[in-house]
């Protein structure tokens, strides 16, 4: 561990992309993202990195996916109105097979909003976002430390997959300042840029899964001469219009990230060895929401909590264990009710499962939330 | 000098654009610009966007990029600074530069960032079908302007002077073999070049407005583009209905890539 040192979340993210590879920054200024690209102005050419200020939110994803095609390792950060322009080049990084990653600093909207008061209400666009069927990596962190551990995982991931990962920080976290004592980089372990597994003689072709589902497309300028499109494409990179080669990319694209789905769904348990309600929770409700769950237990109720980083792939398996564990959960998200339905659907039925949204520009107070456990106990009582 | 024919994925072709179309014509002249500069089939790029040109870069044996509609210069800035030893090289239509892709225009021309664009003007949304573009002339038929277009058009070659670019160059799908020196200057130049080619659609355009076979337009594009000195002396009146061709403009600034390589240095990053 290095020195402590008092952080901000936006910085922390930007940090963290940097140990873990990044080397290409493009954006567009945004409240309140804007920390992430002067992090990045400052601090990537120190490492012989880049830094570029686009024209707008669309070029600041298109930048960066070229530059992972020329083989950097390349990151955005926006919030709601730039996350909106984005969606239709996060979709070419799906169907591309381009490693990206996406940080979202979520703040009120729709549109221009209550700026930049701070929600959680882009938990669905993450998922959904753009036209068309594709899988969607999206982690959230809790802590300015935990800002600079996600951005690493999801730097990894995406070269790892090659695909686009979203971060979605939210403005309580994202502005928040914190004591953190960061890993020394040889702690950090760092997913490589895959290469191609076969020279061009012994029949290499760009987009031929490996055993991971995964394809190797080369990067530009290293003699293999790829072709990369937005089309659905075969093995050769090249355009298919066959229904066959349609489906088995599809199906792909979906697999690839299914077959991780356990490895990559991250989550903490706190007092849940005999909780009969649950909190589940993200982000910086997750922190109010812990302490409400410690004040509730200090006054005797049997309450637990599960803070969820992994938002996308939904934890599916650890929400139907959690329904046969208590009889209510309860959900408190910082929008008009997003990620309960997903809670709901995996609960079927199996505990009472409750929405407590928030979306009046304000943050929770621990209160709110201890209330509505309290409602929650009562009801599931009866 | 390099056989041209072999800078194409021969197993790709026939290419998918209409009979008389002028794109083939541009793609040749681009070929042969970089079989007549020699460049490192492997350390050169060709990015495209959306659109009937844009599909040329799935024709041309290099590394090729075809991107989202109008994104083509974001992309290809994006390769140049991650790699600034690669070639750049981007193809684009009229819809796709001057339209969805107009801002990224602009900017990518501000910054003289070492990219090579080649715009093919057809005047019009061929591939989805004639609609009316950014470039399509006043009093021209399209399948959204059926009764005329009343919108004034762009001339891109002006935008890209205004906007900054230090090579500015027009030729046509009739001037085959001067355009091809157009496009090799071009990618000599270290910074931002344009070339915008005027190419026939017979198919969506010329047959909605009565402008003859494909050979037919050709030899009108013989008689609007005229050499820039010959343009230049000419009355306001009789420049009406013609177009300067050649090299237009050149300028000298500093390249984005080559200063944001100083930045690297004065921030200690080369020794990184």
């Amino acid at each position: 561990m290095s020195e402590a040192r008092l952080m901000q979340g936006n910085e922390a993210c930007a940090e963290g992309a940097v140990a873990a590879g990044v080397r290409f920054f493009g954006g567009y200024p945004i409240t309140p993202s804007t920390e992430i690209a002067e992090y990045m102005a400052v601090n990537l050419p120190k490492v012989g990195g880049t830094f570029i200020q686009m024209e707008d939110e669309i070029a600041g994803i298109g930048v960066v996916l070229g530059a992972s095609l020329a083989g950097k390792k390349a990151l955005t950060a926006t919030s709601g109105p730039g996350f909106s322009l984005k969606q239709e080049l996060i979709g070419y990084a799906a169907i591309a097979e381009i490693p990206v990653v996406i940080v979202n600093v979520q703040r009120m909207g729709p549109s221009t909003g209550q700026p930049t008061s701070p929600a959680q209400a882009d938990i669905m666009q993450a998922r959904w976002g753009t036209h068309g069927d594709h899988p969607m990596i999206a982690l959230s962190p809790w802590t300015v430390r935990e800002s600079f551990d996600v951005a690493i995982k999801a730097v990894n991931y995406a070269e790892r997959f090659r695909t686009p990962v979203i971060i979605l920080l939210d403005e309580v976290v994202g502005h928040m300042r914190e004591r953190v004592e960061l890993p020394q980089a040889h702690e950090i372990e760092i997913y490589p840029r895959r290469v191609p597994d076969k020279t061009k003689a012994q029949g290499y072709k760009p987009y031929t899964p490996m055993e991971d589902l995964v394809p190797n497309p080369a990067d530009f300028g290293t003699g293999y001469r790829i072709h990369c499109t937005g089309l659905v494409h075969d093995e050769t990179g090249f355009p298919s219009g066959s229904p066959s080669i349609t489906e088995q990319t599809i199906e792909r694209l979906h697999e690839k990230i299914a077959r991780v789905q356990e490895e990559i769904t991250h989550y903490d348990e706190f007092f849940m060895d005999d909780a009969e309600i649950a909190v589940v929770a993200f982000g910086g409700t997750a922190r109010t929401a812990y302490a409400a769950v410690e004040a509730a237990r200090s006054a005797g109720r049997k309450v637990g909590m599960i803070r969820i980083m992994t938002i996308w792939p939904f934890a599916d398996s650890v929400m139907r264990n959690l329904a046969k564990r208590v009889k209510g959960i309860l959900v408190p998200e910082m929008n008009y009710g997003q990620y309960v339905y997903e809670v709901e659907r995996a609960a079927a039925g199996q505990a009472k499962v409750v929405s407590l949204p928030k979306y009046n520009s304000e943050v929770f107070t621990p209160d709110e939330i201890g209330q509505a456990i309290e409602e929650l106990a009562a009801e599931v009582a009866e | 000098m390099k056989d041209y024919e072999s800078l194409f994925r021969t197993n790709r072709l026939p290419h998918i654009w209409c009979p008389g179309c002028g794109h083939g014509i541009a793609m040749k002249a681009l070929a042969k610009a970089i079989a007549k500069l020699d460049l490192d089939q492997d350390k050169t790029v060709i990015v495209s966007g959306i659109g009937c040109s844009s599909r040329a870069s799935g024709y041309m044996d290099f590394d090729t990029l075809h991107t989202a509609h109008g994104r083509a210069l974001p992309f290809a800035t994006g390769i140049k600074l991650a790699n600034p030893e690669l070639n750049v090289i981007v193809i684009t239509g009229d819809g796709d530069c001057m339209a969805i892709g107009g801002n990224h225009f602009i900017h990518a021309a501000r910054r003289n960032i070492d990219l090579t664009v080649l715009l093919f003007n057809n005047n019009i949304y061929g591939m989805t079908g004639g609609q009316a573009s950014p470039l399509t002339p006043v009093d021209k038929k399209a399948t959204t302007a059926p009764y005329g277009t009343f919108d004034r058009p762009f001339n891109p070659c002006e935008v890209a002077k205004t906007a900054g670019a230090t090579y500015i160059a027009r030729g046509t799908a009739f001037h085959a073999a001067p355009l091809v020196d157009l496009i090799a200057q071009g990618i000599q130049n270290k910074g931002f070049s344009f070339v915008e080619t005027l190419v026939q659609c017979p198919t969506s355009y010329g047959r909605r407005n009565k402008m003859g076979s494909a050979a037919a337009m050709l030899k009108d594009m013989s008689e609007t583009v005229i050499p820039l000195a010959a343009y230049n002396k000419l009355s306001p009146e009789e420049r009406n209905g013609k177009l300067p061709g050649g090299v237009l403009h050149t300028d000298i600034f500093p390249e984005y890539a080559a200063e944001y390589a100083k930045i690297i240095t004065r921030a200690g990053g080369d020794k990184a």
